[in-house]
């Protein structure tokens, strides 16, 4: 396709069957075994979409529980069974299954393979300008990998004997001994059997992206011209490759404690009326490895979002994002020094409090490039001339929480004040807004913004209205509330906090941040709705429906395998030329020459034209 | 019948909002606005984001100081505590600051620059000498907020002081189990394969030092002496958590851990204080260990440092309690035993158990 082409914006819909030796696939290798990065990217999106929603309704009833504590959940007994009592009341193991559940499926289920495996997978090769990704069918294996150990997740949950419940950290003896909870059974073997699945297929997908990246980036692309987004996917990217693997190691010593008698993590154990042969393990080294992974996970997590936020601000500012090369450091210094954090999660575990020093000058060195960011995304917006659309609307949303829970993490990442705000409400407020909010709202502002490109429809703009302001006031109404509660130190993984004294108060605090949390979830409902209706009912998109720079715009409305249907378009120039001084639109894409653009070169480009 | 007028309710609720989604969609295509990209109600969002953060930070503010029933800070009683929670609030208002501004700035900016017909984005993709300001400044707030932070927690978890009363503390499912050192002041061994269903916490009796060891069903502790608490586990991860005296220590199986900290308030103090005549300070578990996690509650009594000692004085050794346990002890300890335990006719039972063990020889 050649460059003119692209500047005609407006035109809506034209066939684009105009192009040589495209031979139909049959159903199944189209849409269920496809190795097209585009399809394998809507599976996970999918996949992603339906974790959500159990995610989140599991966390609408143990809020239900702990908001009003004395209803009656009869009403539940259809779907929980003999896990609501005949009085009505919801048991106490099944209360830290539910929580363990919502813990692993957002954070891995969701926030990485539903958003890492959509966004990776959909932009690498469409923004780099590749035809697909560089190995199409360990991209295949990489979903269905992640396919299975969804399922053995789900079937988990309705083990008789309950599902993990020794928290998503799964820490031992607790995960490791059926004695100690039921949930340590036959559910934890599930979870184990399913986590190494899971990371198979991260590694197979991280693989891919970092190849892709680094070997078929088209003409004229270079790093230094790559979107935001590419690079945090990048990143990322590398991040689990060298992280997930230990977590392998971890769970793999946790499956030999369990199953074949060793003794990694247990020593002088006495449960259930016995004492325990096993001597010398320590549970302190599962969460060294454990957090050596779940720290650079946070990352994982949120790095994406914040690529996909780069993207959607700049584009929706009309304005360059502000300090494009301070944005790829900052996320270079976060890669690097998510490694050297890990044990801030572990300051009163008994760890040497030298260590907890050394973590602590750590920790809040990774504050710096954090705060880089957030102030360059409000640099973006000043002077800005701003369209909000609902993506636009969520990556204002997502810097929002990022800054309300970044800040936060200076009081956790302080040994001294951690000591009283370790494992209670204030870590949960703290988490969920800055790992688990923002990156969700990156999720979404990633499925508004692309979604023109992946079903060539349009979503409503006005349903997208109504899901961002029930959504964005909905999460601060959960979590702001909790910071209150955490500070008067009441514990996280409660399942009543009627036994004490200390924690009597707050009640009506808890029930209206149930409330809140029932409406936030409804809206989910709105933009379900919007999705999957759209995707056959949608108004036809336009090539270019946000006059963005991105090469993904060039492909025709529905790009068939292979992306382009000529020539990969060569790239001349970053990203982000939007509103420059003289340009004659407030955009000039990534494949027009400097020799084009006359009136608003600098000096540099016109010799750069020169070249050309 | 209920269910399914609910049922039917419901549907046709979602039926009308179907209907109106369609109708205002149809509405749109006919007003025909597609040919600008600039969505209808920019402005409007743009309002809501404004209104946002002033409905949002007058909301923040008033909870914040005093519009919540009931005060979330706790009343701190302990010598360490005073100099975290002094850490906290600074944090707190130097965050709170930063966390005000910058949400200014973000949604201020947003209602400011939306979009204006002749509007001109200005480009502007890079200031190194702002860029240097915002990295330089936070890193030196940061470092200030380190060391000081450094400081009180070294300063917190250095080894206890010699006087230090000790307090052995045992978690397992889903109870806490406490033991003094009696009046020798030093705990007596303990080994996990000597637990049984009266022994829990596995005391071991060949160890002299455990003869007068005493297990109280509460903890009592001195006010304005420093309490080490000896802490552990025997089955999984709990975690000793008293929020008033900000202290917070995991107890391991396998790895024994420890916390001290001193009293600045007793009870009756603190009962005045919160004018809460019941008030007790409680132990929590703040790690999760299983079903019965939420209610591993344990009293800790902060007395004044003489009724402390009288109380201390007042316990009977568990061995007293328990002579049973004598038999544990070694023939040659046991005279001692009893004597240490204050056991009154150990004579009887000694006998028969060395005969027992002689005759087994």
């Amino acid at each position: 396709m050649s460059i003119t082409d692209i500047q005609v914006t407006d035109e809506l819909v034209h066939d684009d069957d105009h192009h040589e030796e495209h031979h139909e696939q049959s159903f199944i290798f189209k849409y269920i075994f496809s190795t097209d990065h585009k399809t394998i990217a809507k599976q996970f999106l999918i996949t992603g979409i339906f974790w959500a929603m159990i995610g989140g309704g599991l966390s609408i009833i143990f809020r239900l529980q702990l908001g009003f504590p004395d209803m009656d959940m009869g009403f539940l007994q259809p779907f929980l069974g003999d896990w609501i009592s005949n009085a009505g009341k919801l048991d106490p193991e099944f209360y830290l299954a539910m929580i363990t559940m919502h813990g692993t499926i957002m954070v891995f289920f969701v926030l990485t393979a539903g958003l890492s495996g959509t966004f990776s997978n959909y932009l690498i090769p469409l923004q780099v300008g590749a035809r697909d990704m560089a190995s199409g069918f360990m991209n295949l294996l990489s979903y269905w990998f992640f396919f299975l150990s969804s399922v053995i997740m789900f079937v988990s949950m309705f083990l008789s004997t309950g599902p993990a419940s020794g928290g998503w950290t799964i820490y031992p003896p607790l995960s490791a001994l059926p004695q100690a909870m039921s949930g340590s059974g036959m559910g934890m073997t599930l979870w184990l059997v399913s986590m190494v699945f899971f990371i198979a297929s991260t590694l197979l997908g991280g693989i891919n992206y970092i190849t892709t990246v680094i070997n078929l980036r088209t003409e004229g692309m270079t790093f230094r011209r790559m979107p935001l987004t590419i690079w945090a996917f990048f990143i990322t990217a590398v991040l689990g490759l060298l992280s997930f693997p230990v977590l392998v190691a971890c769970v793999l010593l946790l499956v030999f404690d369990r199953s074949f008698g060793t003794s990694f993590y247990l020593s002088e154990i006495f449960i259930g009326g016995e004492a325990l042969p096993n001597l010398g393990g320590s549970p302190i080294l599962f969460q060294h490895l454990f957090w050596f992974l779940g720290h650079p996970e946070v990352y994982i997590v949120i790095l994406p979002a914040l690529g996909i936020t780069s993207e959607v601000i700049s584009t929706n500012s009309r304005k360059p994002i502000f300090g494009y090369t301070a944005m790829i450091g900052s996320i270079l210094a976060i890669a690097f020094l998510s490694f050297i954090v890990w044990a801030h999660h572990m300051f009163i575990t008994g760890m040497n409090p030298f260590l907890g020093s050394i973590f602590m000058f750590l920790t809040l060195i990774i504050a710096i490039p954090s705060a880089v960011k957030a102030f360059n995304y409000i640099t973006t917006l000043w002077k800005g001339n701003l369209v909000f659309t609902p993506a636009m609307l969520f990556s204002i949303g997502l810097v929002s929480f990022f800054i309300s829970g970044g800040l936060t993490g200076l009081f956790l990442g302080n040994a001294a004040i951690d000591i009283n705000l370790h494992d209670t409400y204030f870590v949960v407020a703290h988490f969920h807004l800055v790992m688990g909010s923002a990156a969700f709202f990156g999720l979404l502002a990633g499925v508004y913004h692309w979604f023109p490109k992946m079903f060539g429809r349009m979503m409503d703009e006005k349903l997208g209205y109504i899901h961002f302001w029930l959504t964005f006031v909905g999460v601060y109404l959960v979590f702001f509330p909790l910071h209150y509660i955490g500070i008067a130190g009441f514990p996280r993984r409660y399942y009543s906090f009627t036994n004490f004294d200390a924690f009597s108060s707050f009640v009506d605090l808890n029930s209206f941040v149930t409330v809140a949390a029932f409406i936030t979830f409804g809206a989910q409902f709105i933009f379900l709705f919007n999705f999957f209706y759209n995707i056959f009912k949608g108004k036809k998109a336009p090539l270019n429906p946000w006059n963005s720079n991105t090469l993904e715009w060039t492909t025709p409305r529905v790009p068939e395998h292979g992306n382009w249907p000529g020539e990969i378009p060569k790239v001349y120039r970053w990203p982000y030329d939007y509103s420059k001084p003289g340009a004659k639109d407030d955009f000039i894409p990534q494949t027009v020459p400097y020799h084009q653009t006359k009136e608003s070169n600098t000096d540099f480009e016109n010799e750069e034209s020169k070249k050309e | 019948m209920l269910d399914i007028i609910i049922i039917i309710v419901a549907i046709l609720i979602l039926v009308i909002l179907f209907a109106i989604f369609r109708v205002s969609s149809l509405v749109d295509i006919i007003k025909g606005d597609s040919s600008t990209k600039i969505p209808s109600s920019n402005g409007f969002q743009a309002n809501l984001l404004l209104l946002f953060l002033i409905v949002g930070l007058i909301g923040g503010i008033y909870y914040s100081f005093g519009g919540l029933e009931e005060d979330f800070v706790l009343p701190v009683a302990s010598k360490h505590g005073v100099i975290t929670d002094n850490l906290f609030w600074w944090t707190m208002a130097i965050t709170g600051i930063v966390f005000i501004v910058t949400q200014i700035f973000l949604f201020g900016f947003s209602w400011k620059y939306q979009h204006r017909e002749n509007q001109v984005a200005y480009f502007y993709p890079h200031n190194n000498k702002l860029e240097m300001i915002w990295t330089i400044i936070p890193a030196i707030v940061l470092a200030i907020l380190v060391f000081t932070g450094w400081k009180a927690w070294v300063d917190i978890t250095r080894e206890s002081p010699e006087d230090s009363e000790i307090v052995e503390i045992m978690g397992y499912q889903y109870a806490w189990s406490v033991r003094y050192p009696g009046a020798d002041n030093v705990l007596g061994e303990y080994d996990y394969l000597k637990i049984d269903a009266t022994n829990q916490m596995g005391i071991d009796f060949s160890d002299r030092a455990s003869f007068d060891d005493f297990i109280p069903r509460e903890i009592h502790v001195p006010k304005g002496k420093p309490v080490r608490f000896n802490i552990r586990a025997r089955d999984v991860i709990h975690s000793v958590y008293q929020p008033h005296f900000r202290l917070q220590m995991n107890a391991v199986p396998g790895m024994p851990t420890q916390f001290w900290f001193e009293p600045t308030k007793t009870t009756e103090e603190m009962r005045a204080e919160t004018k809460n005549p019941d008030f007790q300070y409680e132990l929590v578990c703040n790690k999760i260990c299983g079903q019965g996690h939420f209610a591993m509650r344990y009293i800790i009594v902060v007395d004044e440092l003489e009724d402390y000692n009288e109380w201390f004085k007042s316990q009977e050794p568990w061995l007293k309690q328990n002579a049973d346990y004598l038999t544990e002890v070694p023939t040659k300890l046991r005279e001692a035993a009893s004597i240490v335990a204050g056991i009154e006719n150990p004579l009887g039972l000694d006998v028969v158990n060395g005969l027992t063990i002689s005759g087994s020889k």
